[in-house]
């Protein structure tokens, strides 16, 4: 256990110490106030040790892989590509460890007092701190942060055991490449380590209770990215359950139903990504009069809860679970709590999701889907990949961008993508939202040629009728 | 070759006007300099002149016809040689002459427009507005002044909350001053005996405009004193009767005095000439009185600029001119915009005493009343004097309670002792 901060009293205390926390104390601190962070594992959280960053370093040598596959059209030769389980594996904690790192810096740095404990709250302005199972300091606060994240959601029959049934955690860490696997739910966390391990060889299989897969993602692009998983030879089963996991000696049989029909499939492991929970236990809830409605806490607009001096933000406090949310939340909170100027309750539709599979999948703002239900005029654009130069030169010719506009006003309402690079595309949509641009500004941007982003600027002349290279 | 005849800025703030009257009819030969018509802006009816020879060949832009946006052809003429035929091809090319804006707000886009990009002009005093493409569209779609309406955007920049947030409140109304509520829509009256609708002029749209604007986001304050005017109004005999004597053309009045007076004020107090800005305060090197004037259907407010350096009789014979030509709807904008400060008399109505509103950027206006008999007491005696209250409105930003009276002050002393302003 590292030295302990000797302060006790400060202006904010951020309880978690991932994406949410730690750039809320940061902020907090840049605005003048004595923060400090209290964290009971790694600094950086899950999305940095255990979610986001090690699972991008395990698709990138996937996604190597799966180039050096194709070195033959690309007029290379090479032979006998094969992998090291135990060495991914390696990479990946590295790139987590280094990062965690860089994040104690940046504390360090802002003068924000880390303490390396669990967070409880005991009383009005005070949280105890304690680890192994000893109290290590009281400290008090006016404005006490719950950042506390969230964990795998397990379902009745369906619990992880770490050994046969993994959860995003096990499956970060395999000690050899499964012959087999079965992953339960297909959303972005799902989806990524069935496109992982199926790039490596594995026989995978989804099952989704929905009737498509990323069911969060515009009713297009999922038929897209189903398509192309269904190419690449993934077995999806959407509308299915799995009612039951029947563990054998290195196996698991799974029972699902799908169509009023039910059938055995044997795998050697199964993946769990049925959605998460909210870390509400025992950080001392009880006799507050925080709110906790299905497993996450609620919060208003500036992330208060009911209890006077104590905010939530991130995971904790619900959909949509993203890294940048959960910041961005944090910002909002710590900067109203600072009377800043010209802060605004975040607004959801301008939150972009990135699913980092193959064919990469990225969003903003609405579906076209869920701009209808509102009742709207709409316009839509598309754009192929197979009419842009760049695509066709990387040799990555299937995806697409869509565009969805308001008829009457021309606000870019959401935008949906899949294909190569589409993740580092799409914070061009959320600028332009953010902005308030309309399809004229977007029409009048020039577009570098030859990037993929040209796409974009096609999607957004094809909602008008005025589509050039397609 | 045709020329077209465009819709002209008259002036730095227009961004449209309407046809009052045209002086040629179609057919009629023009010669350079001729009047062609007059065109009646916010402030002011001012004279379109030909600037070429030939024939006006059709009038696109009838009289009668209102907001018409700048640069909108209005006529086309015909140069020597050319037939009416000429004139009507050019005129059917030509646009119809837009309004700027509607003339009526309409609550909704009924149907989708067609892709263009909305032209942003901002009105609001000529002044950038920093808004959204997307506010700026539904506010054009609604005809809402996009200039009208308080951004909560970063650095003010109004976003499309902000336009929705004016519509939803049914006028155009700054959602600055969070303690005040939110505007009422404006409601009809319900009255038994009917009522006859009389639709606004530029100019009553321009004073609403920014009278309300300078009443919901200048703080104001207000400071009276009484003058004693005895003496000045002896002196004012005296200098009439001394014109009447010589023949001199002038005959000063009280308020050729209090332009005077106010001007040797902001002399010796110059912080009041000053606008605030959020960026910083802007002292003005020179002293230009606006005097308000009432005229049809409103009231402007014509300039006696560097009046500090001006005589009562240049003083007496400018205003003049300026107020009979203010009537005749004929100043030209740079005779009334600008200006450091303000003077309304009410004193003709009998009025006692009142209290202005600002007339931004400017950020003092004084309310002069009638100068009367009233009883005062001097060295323990009651007695009477002729008396006259003015009041300072000031704008708190600019101008503090303490120096609003010590500009007050200054000017109570020159008001009566009219010899002091004679140094």
């Amino acid at each position: 256990m590292a030295d302990q901060p000797t302060e006790t009293n400060f202006d904010v205390i951020v309880v978690g110490g991932g994406p949410g926390g730690y750039v809320t104390a940061i902020r907090a601190a840049q605005l003048g106030m004595k923060a400090a962070c209290v964290e009971r594992e790694h600094l950086g959280g899950i999305c940095l040790n255990w979610g986001c960053i090690p699972t991008k370093a395990l698709l990138r040598t996937s996604e190597v892989y799966h180039l050096m596959e194709r070195a033959d059209e690309f007029g290379l030769k090479v032979e006998g590509v094969s992998f090291d389980m135990e060495k991914i594996v390696k990479r990946s904690r590295r790139v987590a460890r280094r990062l965690s790192g860089g994040v104690a810096h940046l504390l360090k740095k802002n003068k924000v007092a880390v303490f390396d404990g669990h967070g409880k709250l005991a009383g009005k302005g005070k949280l105890e701190v304690s680890a192994g199972g000893r109290k290590i300091a009281g400290l008090t606060a006016e404005h006490i942060i719950l950042a506390t994240g969230a964990r795998a959601r397990t379902l009745p029959g369906l619990e992880p055991d770490g050994e046969l049934i993994w959860t995003y955690k096990e499956a970060m860490v395999p000690e050899e490449m499964p012959k087999s696997l079965l992953v339960v739910g297909s959303g972005a966390i799902g989806i990524e380590f069935a496109s992982f391990y199926k790039t490596l060889g594995a026989e995978v299989t989804v099952v989704e209770v929905l009737p498509r897969i990323l069911p969060v993602e515009d009713e297009e692009i999922s038929d897209f990215a189903e398509k192309a998983f269904n190419a690449q030879g993934m077995n999806i089963m959407t509308s299915a359950t799995v009612k039951a996991l029947k563990k054998g000696k290195d196996n698991v049989t799974a029972t699902i139903e799908a169509d009023g029909k039910s059938r055995d499939i044997t795998v050697d492991r199964v993946i769990l990504a049925v959605g998460i929970v909210g870390n509400v236990e025992d950080i001392g809830l009880e006799g507050t009069k925080v709110k906790v409605e299905k497993s996450h806490i609620a919060v208003d607009e500036w992330s208060a809860t009911d209890e006077p001096g104590i905010y939530a933000i991130g995971d904790v406090t619900g959909p949509p679970w993203l890294a940048h949310k959960a910041s961005h939340e944090g910002i909002i909170c710590v900067e109203k709590i600072a009377g800043a100027n010209d802060v605004h309750p975040l607004d959801t539709s301008r939150i972009p999701g990135c699913t980092y599979c193959t064919p990469q999948v990225a969003s903003v703002g609405l579906t076209e889907a869920a701009a209808r239900e509102q009742g709207r005029e709409i316009k839509v654009g598309r754009f192929p990949f197979q009419g842009n130069g760049k695509a066709i030169a990387l040799g990555e010719p299937d995806g697409l961008v869509k565009t969805v506009f308001d008829a009457g006003t021309g606000e870019l309402l959401g935008a949906h993508m899949v294909g190569a690079e589409v993740t580092e595309l799409i914070q061009g949509y959320g600028i332009a939202k953010t902005l308030e641009t309309t399809e004229a500004e977007l029409m009048h941007s020039v577009f570098p040629h030859p990037t993929l982003s040209e796409m974009m600027h096609e999607a957004v002349l094809d909602a008008y009728g005025r589509v050039i290279h397609f | 070759m045709t020329i077209q005849i465009l819709m002209p800025a008259l002036s730095p703030t227009m961004t449209e006007g309407s046809i009052a009257k045209w002086h040629k009819k179609e057919g009629d030969e023009v010669v350079s300099g001729d009047l062609l018509a007059e065109i009646e802006t916010d402030k002011a009816t001012m004279e379109l002149e030909a600037v070429d020879d030939g024939v006006l060949g059709k009038i696109i832009a009838a009289e009668g016809s209102e907001n018409i946006a700048v640069n909108t052809p209005i006529a086309v003429m015909l140069e020597e040689g050319e037939d009416a035929s000429a004139a009507e091809a050019a005129a059917s090319a030509a646009p119809a002459p837009a309004p700027a804006a509607p003339p009526e707000p309409t609550p909704m886009p009924e149907a989708a427009p067609a892709p263009q990009p909305a032209p942003a002009t901002p009105k609001s005093n000529g002044v950038r507005v920093f808004a959204s493409p997307l506010a700026k569209r539904i506010a054009a779609d609604a005809g809402i002044d996009i200039g009208a309406i308080s951004g909560s955007g970063p650095h003010g920049r109004v976003v499309k909350r902000d336009v929705d947030a004016a519509i939803a409140g049914g006028v155009a109304a700054p959602a600055a001053a969070p303690s005040a509520a939110p505007p009422a829509p404006t409601q009809l009256p319900v009255v038994a005996g009917g009522y006859t609708e009389v639709p606004h002029s530029n100019m009553r749209k321009t004073i609403a405009r920014r009278l309300q604007e300078s009443k919901q986001t200048v703080p104001h304050f207000y400071v009276t004193m009484e003058c004693e005017i005895d003496k000045l109004l002896a002196m004012r005999k005296d200098l009439n009767a001394r014109a009447e004597a010589t023949g001199e053309d002038y005959k000063i009045s009280v308020n050729d005095f209090i332009i005077r007076a106010a001007a040797f004020a902001m002399k010796k107090v110059p912080d009041v000439n000053a606008s605030w800005t959020d960026e910083a305060m802007l002292l003005y090197n020179d002293i230009d009185i606006s005097v308000a004037v009432a005229i049809d259907g409103g009231l402007i407010t014509p300039i006696v600029r560097n009046a500090d350096q001006k005589g009562l009789a240049v003083i007496s014979n400018e205003m003049k001119d300026l107020a009979a030509r203010a009537r005749e709807g004929k100043l030209l904008p740079d005779e009334f915009q600008g200006g450091g400060f303000t003077i309304s008399n009410l004193g003709m109505y009998g009025v006692k005493e009142f209290a202005a509103i600002i007339n931004p950027p400017q950020s003092c206006i004084l309310a002069v009343g009638a100068g009367e008999q009233r009883p005062v007491v001097r060295d323990g005696a009651l007695t009477t004097a002729t008396m006259m209250s003015v009041t300072l409105s000031t704008d708190h930003r600019v101008v503090d309670g303490a120096l609003g009276a010590e500009w007050l002050q200054a000017f109570k002393v020159l008001i009566e002792d009219p010899l002091a302003m004679l140094l």
